[in-house]
C-alpha cells in the first residue's frame, strides 16, 4: 500500500469485535484513509502535572482577557464620546474614539488567537502522520469506463452521426451568445469631437461671443490681477466653466517677466504667431498634462518650467511650453487670446490642437510638431 | 465513529446519527477529518490572503450601507469645517460623513483600506513563495493559473474601491486610467467614452465602478478563491523534502484538531493585527484632499502600492510616440500601460506551460525544490522582482527626490537605467550564489562539516578537522546523495555540540542534561 516505510502496512481490523478499543477503530478509520501514524505521543507525559496545569491557566487567561477587550470595545463603540466638533487635541476624548476601538478589537482578536494557537502548539498531542497521496489520473479501468461512457453519450446524442444539426446549432448558438452581450452596447457612445473641443469654443458655448477668462469663483479676469512673474488658473467663463464637465479647459494664464516674453516670441511657433497668440507678456497654456491628462500645476519661476507631479513631464514655459523631461511627448496648446474693450481678457478662439493625453485618431497637424 | 452504537450515547452522538440518516455524512466527515496537512511556515501565507478576504467582505458590507456611489454634485454641510460649502459629489460627501458622522465609520474604511494592502502583499509573498519552490509545477498550473487572475481581479478590485472615494487623489488615478485607456489603438477615445459615459470624468463612472467593486469582483474573486482551496485540498498539499518524504505521500498532522486550530488561531490572529492597524494608523485621509477637480493635484500623488510599479514604469517609459500622420498616433504610455500591463498579466500565466518545456520536464512534482536548486528560475525570479521594486520605487521617486533631496530627473535616469541594468546584474549574482549554495551543500556531504579544530600536520601545515556525515572511505570522502533538503551545517545541527540559541525571546533550542543537543528535527523529520 504505502511506499514511504519498510514497515508492514498495518491489518485490516475486524469492527465487529467487541473487545476493540476505541484507539484501534479510530486507527483503522486511518487505514481505510491510507494514514499511518509515525510518531503520537501526548504532550504531557503525565497528565495533570503543573506544567500541564499552567499552560491550562494560560489559555484560559487568554480567552478570559479576550472576553475583556471585546467587553471593552462594545462599551467604548456605545459609550466612548465620538462625535467630531471641529479640531481637537489629544486631550480630547473623541481624538481616541478610533484608536480605542482599534486598540480593544485588535487586543480581544489577538488574546483568543494566541489562545487558541497555544491550545493547539502546547496541548494537543504531538504527532506526525504520512497519508499516501495517490497522484497522477484515474485507473485504466476508470479511464477506459468513462470513455465508454462518453463515446456512448456522444453516440446517444448522434454528435456523429448528424453534421447538419451539429453545425446548426453552432450557427444558432453565436448569434444567442451575441445576443447575450449585445446589451453591453449601452455603454458604447460616439466619442464624437469630445477630446478636440473644450469649453472654450464660443460657437458651441457662447453664441459666438468671445468666451472671458474667470476665476474658480467665477471673477473675470483682468491684466492687472496677475503680477509680472505670476501664474493663475482660469477658466472659460461660461455655464460650469471651473467644473469638471468641462474636464480640458482649465488654462494656466502667466504673465512672464520681459525677458522670459522675449524668449518665447523669439521661439513661438508659426501656427501660434499667425493667431498672435500671446497678450503682452502674459501667455495661456492649457493645464492639462499632454502625457495622461494630469493638471500640470507646479510652475517653477527659476527655471521657467512646468512640471506634472503624476509623471514628472516638465514643460519649458519659454518655448511653447515643449517637453523637456519625462514621458510627455507634445506641447502645452496655447489659448490665443487678448483683451476686450472692457478690458477683461477673452479667447480669440478656442485650442489650435486638442489639448490633454494624445490618443490614437488625434489629428496630426504638422504645423504643431515643427516651428 | 459518532454514530457507532455503544460507545457513547451522548447528544452528540444522537445528533450525528440523525445527520448521518439523512445526509451520509460518516464515511466523507471521516476522511476530512484525518486529512493529513504537511506542515512549514512558509504555507500560511496564502492563508493571510484567505483571512484578509473575509475581513474585507464584512468590513466592506458595513462601508457599503452608508456609502452612496453617486456624481449628483451636492454642497457639503457636513462636520468638516474645511470643507464646509465645497460643492462635491454625492459619493465623495457621503464618503465624508462615513469618516466623520458615522459612528465606528472611520475605524471601518481604515480597516477595509488595510485589509486589502494586506491582501495584495500577502498575495505577492505568497505567489514568491509558489514560483520559487517550483510549488507551480504539474500537476498545479492550473491553480497557479487562478492565483494570477485572483491577483488581478484584487488589482483592479483596490484600484476600483481607492476610486470611489471620489477624491482629488482617487480622481487623478482614475484621469490616468482614462488617459491609458485612450491611448489603445483604434477602440481607444471608444473605450475611454465606454468607461466614463462620455467625456472623463462625466457622472457616471462612479456608479459602474460600484457595482463592479461591491458585486461582480467579489462574486468572482469569492468563486475562483472556492475553486483555488478546492484544488489545493484535492490534489494534496505540496511538501518539502526530507527523510520519509516522497512524491506519493504527505507527511504532516491531521487536519481536525490540528490544522484547523492553527488555521482559527492564525485568523484571528490576522484580524487582530488589522484591527488593531485600522485604529492606530491613519490611511488614506480623504478629507485632506479634496473634491476631485481636474485643474488640481498636489506632488506625492502616489496610487496604493500594488499600483505603484505600473505608475513607475509610465513615469520611466522615454517620450518615444509613434505618429501616423495625418490620423493616427500611437502615445508612450501606451507601452508601459497597456502592453506592460498585459504581459505582466500574460508571462505569469504562462510561466508553467514555458518552463515545462523549455526544461522538457513532463513529470507530476509533489516535493518542493530549494530555490538553490533551481539556479534558472530562481535568479529568473530575482530578476522579476528587482524589476517590480524598481518600478515601484520610480511610482514614489518624487517623494524620494524631496526627501533625500536627490534631483528629480536624477531619479527618473536612475529608474530608467536601473531598470535595463539592475536585473540583469540580480540574474547574475542570484545565480552565482545559488551555484555556491549548491556547492556547499556537496562539499559537506563530500567532506563533512566545519568543527572549527585546527591541526597542524608534521609538515607544519595547518588543516581544519571536518566531521563526516557518514562512514568515510580511505580518502576521507562521503558518497551521500543530496536529497533535496536542508544539509547540516554546523556542528550542533547534527547534535555534537550545545545547540546554538534559537529563539526570538526565549531559546527554543535548550541542551539536554548530558550536553548533547535534544532537538534534531532538521536530521530527524526534515522539519525546520
Amino acid at each position: 500500500m504505502s511506499a514511504h516505510n519498510d514497515s508492514n502496512p498495518p491489518e485490516p481490523v475486524d469492527l465487529s469485535n467487541p473487545k476493540l478499543s476505541r484507539f484501534e477503530v479510530y486507527k483503522e478509520g486511518l487505514r481505510r484513509d491510507d494514514i499511518e501514524i509515525i510518531h503520537y505521543e501526548p504532550r504531557f507525559k503525565k497528565p495533570g502535572t503543573k506544567a500541564e496545569k499552567r499552560m491550562e491557566r494560560i489559555v484560559g487567561g487568554l480567552f478570559l482577557f479576550a472576553g475583556l477587550f471585546a467587553t471593552a470595545f462594545v462599551v467604548a463603540y456605545i459609550w466612548w464620546p465620538w462625535e467630531y466638533d471641529g479640531p481637537a487635541t489629544w486631550r480630547d476624548l473623541q481624538t481616541w474614539y478610533t484608536p480605542v476601538l482599534g486598540t480593544s478589537l485588535g487586543l480581544a482578536l489577538l488574546c483568543f488567537a494566541v489562545g487558541v494557537l497555544t491550545w493547539a502548539k502546547k496541548l494537543l498531542p504531538i504527532e506526525e502522520l504520512v497519508q499516501d497521496r495517490h497522484d497522477g489520473g484515474s485507473t485504466a479501468d476508470d479511464r477506459k469506463i468513462a470513455e465508454a461512457t462518453v463515446d456512448n453519450m456522444v453516440e446517444d446524442i448522434g454528435l456523429k452521426r448528424r453534421p447538419f444539426l451539429v453545425k446548426a446549432a453552432l450557427l444558432g448558438a453565436a448569434p444567442l451568445g451575441l445576443a447575450a452581450i449585445a446589451p453591453l452596447g449601452a455603454l458604447i457612445k460616439d466619442p464624437g469631437d469630445m477630446l478636440t473641443v473644450t469649453g472654450w469654443n464660443a460657437e458651441r458655448h457662447n453664441d459666438g461671443e468671445p468666451i472671458r477668462f474667470m476665476m474658480k469663483d467665477g471673477a473675470l479676469v483682468r491684466p492687472d490681477m496677475v503680477s509680472v512673474g505670476g501664474q493663475i488658473t482660469v477658466y472659460p467663463a461660461i455655464d460650469h466653466g471651473a467644473t469638471n464637465q468641462f474636464p480640458t479647459s482649465p488654462v494656466l494664464l502667466i504673465h512672464l517677466r520681459d525677458a522670459d516674453a522675449e524668449v518665447l516670441r523669439g521661439n513661438l511657433y508659426p501656427m501660434y504667431q499667425d493667431v498672435d497668440a500671446l497678450w503682452g507678456n502674459f501667455v495661456a497654456y492649457s493645464k492639462i498634462c499632454t502625457h495622461v491628462g494630469c493638471p500640470t500645476s507646479l510652475y517653477e519661476q527659476q527655471s521657467q518650467r512646468l512640471l506634472c507631479p503624476c509623471h514628472q513631464s516638465q514643460f519649458n514655459v519659454v518655448d511653447n511650453a515643449a517637453p523637456v523631461f519625462g514621458p510627455a511627448t507634445r506641447h502645452l496648446p496655447m489659448l490665443p487670446f487678448t483683451v476686450d474693450e472692457e478690458g477683461f481678457f477673452i479667447a480669440k478662439s478656442d485650442f489650435l490642437v486638442p489639448p490633454g493625453p494624445a490618443f490614437w485618431n488625434r489629428p496630426s497637424l504638422p504645423e504643431e510638431d515643427e516651428k | 465513529m459518532k454514530r457507532r452504537k455503544g460507545t457513547s450515547d451522548s447528544l452528540v452522538t444522537k445528533a450525528g446519527g440523525e445527520l448521518d440518516d439523512r445526509f451520509k455524512l460518516a464515511l466523507p466527515a471521516r476522511i476530512l477529518f484525518n486529512k493529513v496537512f504537511p506542515d512549514h511556515w512558509s504555507f500560511l501565507l496564502g492563508e493571510i490572503a484567505l483571512f484578509s478576504f473575509i475581513l474585507l467582505l464584512l468590513s466592506g458590507t458595513f462601508l457599503a450601507l452608508f456609502f452612496e456611489p453617486s456624481m449628483v454634485e451636492v454642497t457639503y454641510k457636513g462636520v468638516y469645517v474645511p470643507l464646509q460649502g465645497v460643492e462635491m459629489s454625492q459619493a465623495y460627501a457621503s464618503a465624508l460623513d462615513l469618516s466623520f458622522e458615522v459612528r465606528g465609520g472611520l475605524f471601518m474604511r481604515q480597516m477595509h483600506h488595510w485589509s486589502t494592502l494586506l491582501f495584495m502583499a500577502s498575495i505577492l509573498i505568497h505567489m514568491l513563495r509558489i514560483f520559487f519552490t517550483g510549488a507551480f509545477r504539474a500537476p498545479r498550473e492550473t491553480n497557479w493559473m487562478i492565483g494570477i487572475v485572483l491577483f488581478w481581479l484584487g488589482f483592479f478590485e483596490g484600484f476600483f474601491g481607492y476610486s470611489l472615494p471620489d477624491d482629488g487623489l482617487s480622481g487623478t488615478g482614475l484621469r490616468i486610467m482614462e488617459g491609458m485607456t485612450e491611448s489603445i489603438p483604434f477602440i481607444g477615445p471608444w473605450a475611454s467614452a465606454a468607461l466614463f459615459g462620455g467625456q472623463f470624468p462625466g457622472t457616471s463612472v462612479i456608479s459602474m465602478l460600484y457595482i463592479i467593486h461591491v458585486f461582480v469582483f467579489p462574486l468572482l474573486i469569492l468563486a475562483l478563491i472556492t475553486v483555488h482551496i478546492g484544488l489545493v485540498f484535492a490534489q494534496k498539499h505540496t511538501q518539502w523534502p526530507g527523510p520519509g518524504r516522497t512524491e506519493h505521500n504527505v507527511v504532516g498532522f491531521r487536519m481536525f484538531p490540528n490544522y484547523v486550530m492553527k488555521q482559527i488561531g492564525f485568523m484571528l490572529f490576522i484580524w487582530g493585527v488589522l484591527g488593531a492597524m485600522a485604529g492606530l494608523f491613519q490611511i488614506n485621509p480623504i478629507w485632506l484632499f479634496g473634491p476631485y477637480e481636474v485643474s488640481v493635484v498636489s506632488s506625492a500623488s502616489q496610487p496604493d502600492f500594488y499600483v505603484m510599479y505600473l505608475d513607475g514604469l509610465i513615469r520611466l517609459f522615454p517620450a518615444w510616440e509613434l505618429r501616423f500622420p495625418p490620423y493616427f498616433t500611437l502615445p508612450p504610455v501606451f507601452w508601459p500601460g497597456i502592453v506592460g500591463m498585459g504581459l505582466s498579466v500574460m508571462l505569469p500565466l504562462l510561466y508553467p506551460a514555458l518552463e515545462r518545456r523549455f526544461a522538457k520536464d513532463r513529470g507530476h512534482h509533489n516535493l518542493l525544490q530549494r530555490p538553490r536548486d533551481n539556479a534558472g528560475r530562481t535568479s529568473l525570479g530575482v530578476m522579476v522582482v528587482v524589476f517590480w521594486i524598481i518600478g515601484v520605487i520610480s511610482g514614489g521617486n518624487d517623494v524620494f527626490a524631496e526627501k533625500f533631496d536627490i534631483s528629480l530627473n536624477a531619479m527618473t535616469w536612475a529608474g530608467r537605467i536601473g531598470l535595463v541594468v539592475l536585473p540583469i546584474i540580480a540574474y547574475y549574482v542570484t545565480y552565482r550564489i545559488c551555484l555556491g549554495l549548491q556547492q556547499h551543500d556537496r562539499e559537506v556531504l563530500a567532506h563533512g562539516l566545519e568543527t572549527g579544530i585546527l591541526m597542524r600536520d608534521p609538515n607544519g601545515r595547518f588543516y581544519e578537522v571536518h566531521q563526516p556525515l557518514a562512514e568515510p572511505d580511505e580518502h576521507g570522502h562521503t558518497e551521500l546523495e543530496y536529497n533535496g533538503w536542508v544539509v547540516p551545517k554546523k556542528m550542533n545541527r547534527i547534535g555534537a555540540l550545545p545547540p546554538a540559541d534559537k529563539g526570538f525571546f526565549k531559546s527554543i533550542e535548550e541542551p539536554s542534561e548530558d550536553g548533547r543537543a535534544e532537538r534534531r528535527d532538521e536530521i530527524e523529520s526534515g522539519k525546520h
